[in-house]
Formats: C-alpha cells, sequence, structure tokens
C-alpha cells in the first residue's frame, strides 16, 4: 500500500545528529518487571491542557489501580487515574516536572503490592452516540502523547462538514534521542492501527495516513505487516523525509497533504485532523480494553550507560527510571523531551507523567554549554531553517528590545518553539528564550489586563444583579397582588373565566418582566399594575 | 541541578569566526589574480589594512569595555580590512588605506553599535569617504603587466613626497572609458575607445577581468558554502548586466556592453561580497533581488552619467538606507498565511 504519493515540503528544518541507535537495541521493558514498586506514586492532577481535574479522594483512603482520582474540570480537562492500588497518603502539593520549579497538586499513594485493577470493561463505542465516546475517552485520561498532552476527546471531532478528508496519524518522531514511538510501532503495530481505525471511524475519515520518518524501517515494516493483517481499510503507512521538525503536527500535515494549518485556526476546519500514534494505541485501549491512561513508553536515554524504552506509570519518580539505565557519573541534570525542545527538571525525583515521552539524562560533555553569545550579524541563517517561515533575527530583536507589539506584527505567536533557529545560529544566540519570554510577557500583560477587566465586569455585573433583585421582587409582589385579586374576582364572579385568562397573562408578563426589558402596559383596568420600568442591560 | 541555559541543548558548530574566515578563504583567487596581474603591492595594502583593523577594533573595544579577545577574534574586522584594501589602488599611499579602514572600523562600525549593529557598510562608507576627500589619489591604478615592478610599487606606497606616475600607473578602464566619452565632446565611440587603450583586456579591463572570475569563483564557492544566498549575486549581475545590455543595444556607441560593465571596476567584488554583508544590507528573499538590483541600477547610471569612475560604493551607501524599508516590504508569508492554507 505504500503506493508512492506526492508528498509536500515544509520550509526549513535541519538535521541534527538522530542519537536513536542505542536506545533501540533492546525491547520495551515493563519498568516494573525489573523494579520494585516506589514507595510512593507521586500523581499530578493536572497532566493536561486545560483545566486542573479535581481530585476525588482524600487521604486514608483505598484506591485500585485505573480508578479515577481525579475528575476533569471545565470543557478542556482530563481525568487522571491511580497508578496502582494502595492507601492515599495525601493530596499536596508536590514538585512538578516543569523547569519553573513550581508545585502543584498530587495525589501520593502508597502502594499496598497487590496492584489490582479496577472492574475494566470494553467501551461499545459503534453503539454509542459520538457525545458520550468522547466522554469516554475523557473520563479515561487519554491525551496527546506527543508531548502536547491536549485532551483526545476534543479533537475526536469529524469537524464542519460532518467528515475529515484526512487523519494523519503522527509517527514521525523527528526528536533526537526519542524513540518511544519508534519502539512501539515496532512492537505494538497493531493496536496502533486498530487505534487509528478507531480514530477513523470517530473522525468520519476519508483516509488515514500514517506518516513515519523514513530511518525507521523496522516501524514502517511493521505497521505495514499490521495494516495488512487488520485488513483496516484506508489506511496508509507513508513514509516522510527524515527532517526536524517533520514530526510537528502541522509540518507533518503539510507534508503529507500540502495543507497548512495557519496559527489559532482548528486542523478540522481544513478537513484534518492529527493525532500521535501513541495516543492511537491509548485509545484502543481505553475503548476496547476498557483501560484508562495510567502509564505510558518513555525512552530514557542520553548519558547512561544503558538506554532503553519502559512502560511507566505516571506518578513514577524519573531518577528511579533513570537509575535502571545506569547514568554515568558525570550526569548533571534531567531533560523531559528531546534535546531541541526538551525542558530541564528541577529535581530528579519529580514523577512521569503523560507529557514524558523521553528522559534525556544529560552532562557538560554530551550538552555543553554554548560558546558565548554575539551579536546577531544578520546573516538569515535562522529564517533559512524556520519551518514556519518567521523571520527569527526581527523577532529576537524585537523581543529583546522588549518591543512585544512588534514582536507579535512578525508573528511571535506562530513560532512552534521548534528550536532550528537557535541550533544554526552562528551567534549562538539563544533565540527560543527569547521568544519564550516574550510570549510570557504578552500572556503576563494580557492577563493583567483580562484582571482588569474581569474587575469591572464583576463590578457591573453587581449593579445589574442589585438592579435584578430588586425588580424580582416587584415583580413577585405585583404577582402576589394580582392573586389575591384574581381569587376574589373567582369568588365574586365565578362565571367570569375571561377575566382569569387575562390575569394569568398579566402575571406571566410580569414574572418575564424580570428578564426581559419592560412589558407593555396593560390594557385591562382589572390586570395587575406592570411592574416597574427597568433598565435594559447594556 | 546546574543547568545555566535551556533547549536546544546542542547546536551546530558554527561561529562567526568560520562564517568570516571562509569570506576570507573566498576572496584569495581574485587576491592570485589581483597579485599575478599586477603585482604585490596588495599583499602590502591588505597587511597594512588587517593591521590596522585589529588595533583599530581593540583599541575601541576597550573602550567600550567590551570583551576585546572575543570580538577582535571574531574575523569580522579583517573581512573589512580586506575588502577596504581590494577597493582601494594598491599603490595608494600607505596612510590612505590605515585611514580608510580606522574610519571603516571605528566610525562606521563600533561608533554604530559595533558587530551587527552598522546601518552602512564599512568599507563602502570609508571608500566614498577617502575618494571624495582625494579624488586623485584613489584613481591612481596599477598596470597591468608590470608586476616585476614591486620596488616601484613599494615607492608609491612608502615613498612620500611628489609621486612619480610612470608606466606602473594607469587609469581604470571604466574611468577611460567615461573620460573618453564624456570629454571627446561625444565624438568618441565605445569601440574606437576600447580599442585605442592599453588598459582595455578582451572585455573590460586588462587584468582586472581575470580578478573579477576570481571573485567570481570565490562567490560561487559562498553560495555552496551556504553562507550568502544565490538572490543577490544573481539580481545584481542581471541588473547590471540588463541594463548595460539594453542601453548598449539602443545606442552601442555612447554605452559600453553589459559584460564591460560586470567584468570592470568593482563589480564582481560588489556582487559577491558587498552587496552580500547581512548587516547593512536586505534580508528577506524578495528584499535581496530588490536590493542588489538597486544598487546595480545606481551604480551603472554613476558610472555612466556621474563624476566618478565607479559607482559601487555609492550605490551601496544609498541601498545601505532603503534596506530597513525593503525589509519591511517583503516580509514572506508565514506559514499557513501563504494560499489560505491550501497546497
Ligand atoms: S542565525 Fe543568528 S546571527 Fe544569523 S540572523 Fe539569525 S539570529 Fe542573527
Ligand atoms: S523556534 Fe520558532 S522562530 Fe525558531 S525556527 Fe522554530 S518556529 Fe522558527
Amino acid at each position: 500500500m505504500t503506493a508512492l504519493r506526492q508528498l509536500f515540503r515544509f520550509h526549513g528544518g535541519v538535521k541534527p545528529a538522530y542519537n536513536k541507535e542505542p536506545s533501540t537495541t533492546q525491547p520495551i521493558a515493563d519498568f516494573y518487571a525489573l523494579a520494585p514498586l516506589p514507595a510512593e506514586f507521586v500523581i499530578p492532577l493536572h497532566q493536561s491542557i486545560g483545566g486542573v481535574p479535581h481530585p476525588l479522594v482524600a487521604a486514608g483512603e483505598q484506591v485500585k489501580k485505573g480508578q479515577l482520582i481525579g475528575a476533569p474540570d471545565g470543557y478542556v480537562s482530563s481525568a487522571v487515574h491511580a497508578a496502582t492500588s494502595g492507601t492515599v497518603k495525601a493530596v499536596e502539593m508536590r514538585l512538578m516536572p516543569h523547569t519553573s520549579g513550581l508545585s502543584a497538586l498530587c495525589v501520593v499513594i502508597a502502594p499496598d503490592g497487590k496492584d489490582e485493577w479496577i472492574e475494566r470493561q470494553p467501551v461499545p463505542w459503534r453503539a454509542m452516540a459520538p457525545d458520550e465516546v468522547r466522554d469516554a475517552l475523557r473520563d479515561a485520561g487519554v491525551v496527546g502523547l506527543g508531548g502536547a498532552v491536549f485532551p483526545t476527546y476534543l479533537k475526536v471531532n469529524p469537524g464542519k462538514k460532518g467528515k475529515l478528508d484526512t487523519l494523519v496519524i503522527n509517527g514521525a518522531e523527528c526528536e533526537p534521542f526519542i524513540t518511544c514511538d519508534d519502539m512501539q510501532m515496532r512492537e505494538q503495530a497493531e493496536k496502533v492501527v486498530r487505534g487509528a481505525a478507531i480514530l477513523r471511524d470517530l473522525t468520519q475519515a476519508g483516509q488515514v495516513l500514517i506518516g513515519i520518518e523514513d530511518n525507521k524501517p523496522e516501524a514502517i515494516a511493521a505497521m505495514q505487516a499490521a495494516v495488512t493483517q487488520t485488513g483496516e481499510a484506508k489506511i496508509e503507512i507513508v513514509p516522510v523525509p527524515t527532517r526536524y521538525p517533520a514530526g510537528g503536527a502541522k509540518q507533518l500535515i503539510r507534508v503529507l497533504t500540502g495543507i497548512e494549518v495557519p496559527h489559532g485556526k482548528r486542523s478540522t476546519d481544513y478537513g484534518v485532523q492529527c493525532f500521535n500514534t501513541g495516543t492511537a494505541c491509548a485509545t484502543y485501549e481505553a475503548l476496547e480494553l476498557g483501560q484508562p491512561l495510567i502509564s505510558r513508553v518513555v525512552t530514557v536515554a542520553g548519558n547512561v550507560l544503558r538506554p532503553r524504552n519502559f512502560v511507566v506509570r505516571f506518578g513514577t519518580p524519573m531518577k528511579d527510571v533513570v537509575a535502571l539505565c545506569g547514568p554515568k557519573p558525570d550526569s548533571d541534570r534531567l531533560i523531559m523531551g528531546g534535546p531541541m525542545m526538551g525542558f530541564a527538571m528541577p529535581a530528579d525525583t519529580v514523577p512521569v507523567v503523560k507529557a514524558t515521552n523521553c528522559i534525556l539524562v544529560g552532562s557538560k560533555a554530551l550538552f555543553p554549554p554554548p560558546p558565548p553569545e554575539m551579536p546577531c550579524i544578520r546573516c538569515g541563517e535562522c529564517a533559512k531553517v524556520c519551518p514556519s517561515d518567521l523571520a527569527p533575527f526581527e523577532m529576537y530583536w524585537f523581543s529583546r528590545a522588549k518591543l512585544f507589539g512588534k514582536a507579535q506584527e512578525y508573528h511571535l505567536f506562530d513560532c512552534i518553539e521548534c528550536g532550528c533557529c537557535a541550533y544554526v545560529c552562528p551567534s549562538r544566540i539563544p533565540l527560543v528564550d527569547y521568544y519564550r519570554f516574550a510570549k510570557s510577557e504578552i500572556w503576563a500583560r494580557e492577563q493583567e489586563k483580562s484582571a482588569a477587566d474581569e474587575a469591572r465586569e464583576r463590578y457591573e455585573f453587581r449593579m445589574l444583579r442589585e438592579e435584578r433583585e430588586k425588580q424580582e421582587k416587584a415583580a413577585k409582589l405585583a404577582a402576589k397582588a394580582a392573586e389575591t385579586k384574581a381569587k376574589l374576582a373567582a369568588a365574586a364572579t365565578p362565571e367570569d373565566a375571561a377575566k382569569k385568562a387575562l390575569i394569568a397573562a398579566a402575571m406571566e408578563r410580569a414574572q418575564q418582566a424580570t428578564q426581559n426589558p419592560p412589558a407593555p402596559p396593560a390594557d385591562n383596568a382589572e390586570a395587575p399594575p406592570a411592574p416597574p420600568a427597568q433598565q435594559t442591560p447594556s | 541541578m546546574s543547568n545555566a541555559f535551556n533547549s536546544p541543548y546542542f547546536r551546530q558548530p558554527a561561529s562567526v569566526r568560520s562564517v568570516m574566515l571562509r569570506v576570507l578563504v573566498a576572496l584569495l583567487p581574485g587576491l592570485a589574480a589581483y597579485v599575478w596581474f599586477f603585482g604585490a603591492a596588495i599583499l602590502v595594502q591588505i597587511a597594512l589594512a588587517s593591521l590596522a583593523a585589529l588595533a583599530g577594533e581593540a583599541a575601541i573595544l576597550a573602550l567600550r569595555d567590551k570583551p576585546v579577545w572575543l570580538f577582535v577574534s571574531d574575523g569580522s574586522a579583517l573581512v573589512t580590512a580586506w575588502l577596504v584594501a581590494l577597493s582601494f589602488p594598491s599603490i595608494a599611499p600607505w596612510w590612505m588605506v590605515v585611514v580608510a579602514t580606522l574610519i571603516a572600523i571605528v566610525v562606521v562600525k563600533h561608533l554604530y553599535g559595533g558587530l551587527g549593529q552598522n546601518p552602512f557598510n564599512p568599507a563602502m562608507a570609508a571608500f566614498c569617504i577617502m575618494i571624495v576627500a582625494y579624488p586623485q589619489l584613489m584613481s591612481q591604478w596599477p598596470a597591468a603587466g608590470h608586476q616585476a615592478d614591486f620596488a616601484a610599487q613599494w615607492q608609491l606606497i612608502f615613498g612620500g613626497g611628489p609621486r612619480v606616475l610612470d608606466a606602473v600607473t594607469m587609469a581604470t578602464a571604466l574611468d577611460t572609458m567615461r573620460t573618453a566619452l564624456h570629454t571627446a565632446g561625444g565624438t568618441a565611440t565605445v569601440g574606437a575607445v576600447f580599442g585605442s587603450q592599453p588598459t582595455f583586456g578582451a572585455f573590460g579591463g586588462k587584468g582586472w577581468e581575470w580578478v573579477a572570475l576570481g571573485y567570481l569563483l570565490g562567490g560561487a564557492w559562498l553560495i555552496q558554502q551556504r553562507i550568502i544566498t544565490w538572490h543577490i549575486p544573481v539580481a545584481f549581475i542581471a541588473a547590471l548586466g540588463v541594463t548595460a545590455g539594453l542601453f548598449h543595444f539602443i545606442s552601442p556607441d555612447r554605452y559600453a556592453g553589459a559584460l564591460f560593465h560586470i567584468l570592470s571596476g568593482g563589480a564582481m567584488l560588489g556582487a559577491f561580497f558587498i552587496a552580500t554583508d547581512p548587516v547593512s544590507g536586505a534580508t528577506t528573499p524578495k528584499g535581496k533581488l530588490i536590493y542588489a538590483a538597486g544598487i546595480a541600477i545606481l551604480a551603472w547610471i554613476i558610472r555612466t552619467f556621474g563624476a566618478y569612475p565607479d559607482g559601487i560604493a555609492f550605490a551601496t551607501l544609498l541601498m545601505n538606507i532603503c534596506a530597513p524599508l525593503i525589509d519591511l516590504h517583503t516580509q514572506p508569508p508565514v506559514f499557513g498565511h501563504k494560499n489560505g492554507g491550501q497546497p
């Protein structure tokens, strides 16, 4: 089925040393088959984009493996589950796997060693309404496992047309060192393909293109075989040229379909959607096996003696996982993600989370600090490699000068922070740092502004509410008066039904007036007085 | 955990120094032809300019309280120095190149903020100042075929006193052509002038056409090394060729042809080494085309109608002024904003 299809190029990109080989010599291992359960699982509630799930358990409670412990909060949010059976030790603030060094609410579970699952039931998704399937995915905690951790259920959406043209499954995995998708495709190709098929059906996609960088021939072959063996229709494995960042969702969509989804636009509006292969696999497990997302494949690579991939449950301390791989003595940091876009961890005790595709062990020798930064010579190298077709040096200049408006004019927010520009810059300017700085400054300012706006809105809302309450009171009084009058009238002249109806109508009007602008004046002497005139909220 | 820097955690081994060194290497073929046809005087000038540039840069860096070694060793001052030396007559008195280089480095580069900040090309700005101040000295060029007369050249450079101009000096082809066409009351024709003087070679200036080809060779290598893109040289040469060719076609007696313009004076040095200076030039692909074509056409106008024999330097400064505006209006569409996202 690898018919030669027309591929498209994305602008720029770089070819760093891939360093993928070492972690692919061994099969994926179940971490807990090689190491004891950790003394405690520290499971952050906030592991996806969107609202922070609220805890459903308290200290002292017993939980089972896979039990819901964090319920999604708000429209964009995803559930969180217990990694093993045991006792909730605490629900407290713990250090997060994030450069900021901030803490966030975590459920700390002390394992009881039984590792006892909740009852798992396949989800009869074929018979369910799309919204119900989406709820099931949300409650199973399925999020994008490529690193973006966007709740999957929100993306399982056929778009305006009611069906997608193309569903892109992202197996490109372009970041150096990371091999978790590669290994998963080699070993669990069938699950990935079946997951892709589910996503195909849920999005009504006309075709499914699974894009894999051509430096992963084993994965391509395994996936190819799985497509043939499962007999799933409309699924095609497409090897794509190896060039970082071919695995960026927008870049891969571009390569496979030629479509460029602009920043801030929904890709479904363009008839495409993109999921990571790991997400496809998790979707399969959630729906077909009824298994919530409690673990993922994690690559451990870099400055270790035995790089390898493991299935690791969320909440496991990173240092436990790294310890299995023999970190070399000069190791000086852990990076979550790859060398191009990864983040240094504030400590090695932070837990593995849904976003942890790779734990990269660093050292001074492996990732030496760059030589001193020089001024920009406007050589344009950065612009040549920028996959978003930006002018990085202009954005750099304006970010540095804190001319954030100007930086935005040069499309700062179209920057995907891939790091290509900084990778090639001969002046060794940490360009991406400047963009991150500028973005966070702009966000902070907007937040300030919206905080001020909110305060104003709150004030206006209070005024409005007080006004409404006054009116409601008046309306109630009016209604009551009308009622008494009606009763009296009914008692006096039982035959006068028409009058009754009139009064009922007036009552209704009075009630409505509390919500709507002034009611027309009553045209009947018998009717109760209209409620006081009120202001239209403006 | 110690980590003083963020992702990306590794980088391509590129540096300003390696960029600058490769530019110097790319100048070598042209320089070799220069020495072959016009003697070793140019090497003396390059040495003078290099020393002046490094000393001047070190001094101003120290004054500005900047890390001296970091910047002096980046090679950018040497590139400026070489370009100054190569655009000056190699038999000019020693102080001219030294003064010009110091102006380029101290005034045009550092007083505007140093590496990466100067709005004008330092070498060309210095050239313009000197040609306005010393038009005579700037027009005495070495004659081809007198490379053996190094002693005489040395005397011209360091001799001081009245300059004895003899067989070793000569007006350039561009100068001769312009003077002849301007002063003969409209009777001289391009063809007649071209054949009459020893300064002319097969297409342009004798010897100089080979130097120009040397620059072309070095420039092509710079493109291959991805240090410059094709846009500027191609637009430069095309615009100069088309303009000159068009006028030559209309009036072959009054306007020299395309090849003459391309292979004479500073055209090739300009196309590959001066207009391509990214700091003072345009940076977007479309902007580079406009910018380079602008320099070429302005240079042709100055050469043809102006008072100076060559116009590359003035044209470059004029376009330097326009570069930010050109950049502003030629930003390429960013990802997703091309054809409404459709392929
Ligand atoms: S690569 Fe670096 S030096 Fe070159 S233009 Fe970009 S930011 Fe400036
Ligand atoms: S980090 Fe941003 S500016 Fe730099 S290459 Fe990537 S998308 Fe372009």
